[in-house]
């Protein structure tokens, strides 16, 4: 075989293992992208009904409530609106009513959102950045400034 | 004082550093013996400032130097000793410190271990680390100095973080940035190389021990992150495709690319030009991986409090060190010509197919790390990218890999005969496809075609490796003489790949036969899982050193005998913040897993979460394989023996001269 035949060869290789590659990577990311609401965004339905995505927000002080089952029910709030959460399952450590919270799930029918996963943070002085815009907003919209 | 001592001691590794890059670079340049001949003790000199303002932090760690900005935010008197030692690295300014001092001990490294190598190239290779440490040297000066006073001293200090008072997290960033930082001799030597314009198999020679020592580095930093995770999270999982292990991870596979690029350059002078570039891309993923930890940018449950202003710094440091290397790069690649010819069927283009693999997936692994982070820069709205993604890319990228493996080291350099090669490995074929098959039906409790893979391709690995290692006994010698007369780089490949069958195996049983429970249970109760009964007997309150816990006994039991009691905690510490520290029972083919919730009521009930997990250690194993083969692959008797030529060959000139 000439040489020029073999790097082709070597080229038309590369070309389809790149696309094969290229194939999976917009495949997958379809499929598992999730994108981040705050709850006055749900409020104003711009959250997608079927797919999953991530609310954020603050804890809200006093709307937990753990009872005898594994099932906890608590409220994300970014100060204006609140959205109900239900999650079967162990807390994260660091979880705590007024602390910044994410939970990936789905909006159940009766508005509840129902969380699959709740995220924890290393560290008690971290707010995700994603929250603090949150509620960077929604204090922007309450005082009129913005 | 002894905090303004360490300043001073990092002002003056500043300058050494300085001194360090720029003399000897222009030496070289301009062909100046005098100028070339400061860059050993320069960067000596730069790595005795930085122990020093090391030694200076440890020791106001060590006395509870409170006035200390860093100290005090990072460590109190509660605090053990063991502890207190790594705070040092716990934090953002201190661990910058531990880069650079880590950074300064490479360079010290080649100072002392290159007498093979010109002085000329030791001296660029220096004078480009030099540079890196100017970089970082500034950073840390300008952004963030761990000896910064505070006005008000506390009577105390806060507490570490919890999380990272363990002894595995204790030594797992120091292992992580030996290898981070390792990977910068590796671009040295390959920048120094374009700069001389000699690029030949010596510098191949040169670079591969160091690439190896860093890289085992870097698999036992990831590998002891991952168990960190799996014991101490009480998540019971192994990896999370979080970002910033992703941001390790990535130079991983890139640094593996390279080690095996290094081999067919050392070995056959081709593909020149590309392992170059892979050495520019490992250590700068190693630089982006500082930057994605350090600057804030990341949701991830790696990210700590951060500072922006910092992030801006790492990334111009970022833009300057990648884009002036590929400025350099594009200028020189012209020239560099790899005239080598080899053959469709050789051990070249397995090298290259391995090559082009790990790079397509180092480039999925960033795709997936960064692309949340580009959305969000572009204002298309806030993402994020789930471990399906990279699960569902990873997968199938590196199952044809493992595949090659086998094939890869039986092939021949240069050409080799694929009808014979094809021969020698069909009845290994055979042999794991049947094993592969058959494996799951006999001993799983349920049939798996992920595990038949799994089973397969650690077989296939297997064998053909033992095959390779037949292939040297040739006529004439026994076998216990093959064995003696194998190079270390040769045993170094053998368990490098057996680690690779080793973690397969884990990682493909663990994913698919993990079983996972979050239960309910009353004082009593028990919980059948995975032919286990756990039963619950209970709750106790206790106090330690710096918390108060909660500690459960779950008693485990098969069959009806007794296997292990477990006791899960649940600590409280003193700062108010809780941690969960699991109950595991290790073991060879499986572990059992308890960790606790939450109590459920008043009845003494808690949520506790119970996990059956087969093979799970032989992911470590594994890592633990290829770690070791990376050393023997190292410590190779050549890298010596040239070595003592060259000194021998200087010893002699010396006496001729005089």
């Amino acid at each position: 075989m000439k040489a020029r035949h073999k790097r082709l060869g070597f080229v038309v290789a590369g070309l389809v293992g790149l696309g094969l590659a290229t194939w999976l990577v917009v495949n997958a990311l379809d499929n598992n992208l999730s994108y981040f609401f705050s709850p006055t965004e749900v409020k104003q339905n711009k959250a997608p009904a079927e797919h999953i995505f991530r609310l954020g927000g603050l804890v809200e002080a006093g709307s937990l409530e753990r009872g005898k089952e594994l099932t906890i029910r608590f409220n994300v709030t970014d100060n204006a609106y609140r959205i109900p959460v239900a999650y079967t399952g162990i807390l994260p450590d660091l979880f705590a009513e007024g602390q910044g919270v994410i939970a990936q799930g789905k909006m159940g029918t009766n508005g509840v959102f129902i969380a699959s996963e709740v995220l924890a943070k290393h560290d008690e002085n971290y707010m995700p950045p994603e929250v603090a815009d949150a509620l960077e907003q929604s204090h922007n919209a309450a005082t009129g400034a913005n | 004082m002894i905090p303004e001592l360490g300043h001073i001691a990092l002002i003056l590794a500043l300058c050494m550093a300085l001194v360090q890059s720029i003399i000897p670079l222009v030496g070289a340049h301009k062909g100046i013996a005098s100028w070339v001949a400061v860059a050993k003790p320069a960067a000596q000199a730069n790595l005795l400032f930085m122990v020093i303002a090391y030694g200076c932090l440890t020791y106001s760690f060590l006395v509870h130097d409170f006035s200390v900005s860093y100290v005090a935010h990072n460590s109190n008197t509660a605090l053990p000793t063991l502890y207190l030692i790594s705070g040092v690295w716990g934090a953002h300014e201190g661990s910058l410190l531990f880069w650079a001092l880590t950074l300064s001990l490479w360079t010290g490294a080649v100072t002392v271990f290159s007498r093979s190598v010109p002085d000329v190239m030791v001296a660029r290779v220096v004078g480009v680390m030099g540079l890196v440490t100017v970089g970082f040297l500034l950073f840390m000066l300008l952004t963030s100095n761990p000896f910064e006073r505070l006005i008000n001293v506390p009577a105390e200090g806060r507490e570490l973080n919890p999380l990272l008072q363990d002894p595995g997290l204790a030594i797992h960033p120091p292992m992580l940035y030996m290898g981070y930082v390792g990977f910068s001799v590796a671009f040295a030597f390959a920048i120094a190389a374009m700069l001389g314009g000699r690029l030949d198999a010596a510098w191949a020679r040169w670079s591969r021990p160091w690439t190896n020592v860093a890289w085992v580095f870097l698999t036992l930093g990831i590998a002891l992150g991952s168990w960190w995770a799996y014991y101490e999270l009480g998540w019971g999982g192994w990896w999370f495709w979080d970002p910033v292990e992703n941001a390790s991870f990535m130079p991983w596979i890139v640094g593996t690319a390279l080690m095996h690029s290094l081999a067919v350059t050392e070995k056959r002078g081709a593909f020149k030009a590309w392992t170059v570039l892979l050495a520019i891309f490992a250590f700068s993923l190693s630089l982006l991986g500082t930057f994605l930890v350090r600057s804030g940018v990341l949701t991830s449950v790696h990210a700590f409090a951060t500072d922006p202003s910092r992030g801006v710094f790492i990334l111009i440091f970022l833009g300057t060190v990648i884009g002036g290397s590929l400025l350099l790069y594009s200028w020189r690649a012209a020239q560099i010509k790899s005239t080598v010819k080899f053959d469709i069927v050789s051990r070249e283009t397995g090298l290259l197919l391995n090559n082009v693999i790990l790079v397509v997936t180092a480039c999925s692994v960033l795709l997936g790390t960064l692309y949340p982070l580009i959305l969000d820069a572009l204002g298309a709205g806030k993402i994020s990218v789930g471990p399906p993604y990279f699960n569902s890319v990873f997968v199938p990228l590196t199952v044809p890999l493992a595949f090659l493996v086998g094939i890869g080291a039986l092939m021949r350099w240069k050409q080799d005969d694929g009808q014979k090669l094809f021969k020698r490995l069909i009845p290994h074929f055979v042999i794991s496809v049947a094993l592969g098959l058959i494996a799951p039906a006999v001993f799983a409790p349920t049939y798996s075609l992920g595990a038949a893979l799994g089973v397969g391709l650690a077989t296939w690995i297997i064998l053909t490796s033992t095959q390779w290692l037949l292939d040297r006994n040739t006529a004439g010698r026994g076998l216990l003489q093959t064995i003696r007369n194998t190079p270390r780089g040769g045993w170094g490949m053998l368990f490098g790949h057996a680690g690779i069958a080793i973690f397969i195996i884990g990682v493909s049983l663990t994913s698919i036969y993990s079983v996972e429970k979050d239960v309910r249970l009353e004082p009593g109760q028990d919980y059948e899982l995975g032919g286990y009964v756990f039963h619950f007997q209970g709750v106790e309150n206790f106090r330690g050193p710096n918390y108060v816990g909660a500690k459960g006994t779950i008693n485990i039991s098969k069959d009806g005998e007794h296997v292990v009691t477990v006791s899960p905690e649940k600590r409280n510490y003193s700062t108010g913040m809780p941690m969960t520290e699991a109950g595991i029972d290790a073991g060879l083919t499986r572990d059992l897993f308890v960790a606790l919730g939450e109590p459920l009521g008043d009845d003494g009930a808690w949520a506790v979460r119970l996990y059956h997990k087969p093979f799970v250690r032989w992911i470590w194993l594994g890592c633990i394989f290829m770690s070791l083969g990376g050393l023997l692959a190292a410590s190779d008797r050549r890298y010596f023996k040239l070595a003592r030529k060259t000194r021998l060959a200087e010893n002699e000139s010396t006496v001729g001269a005089a």
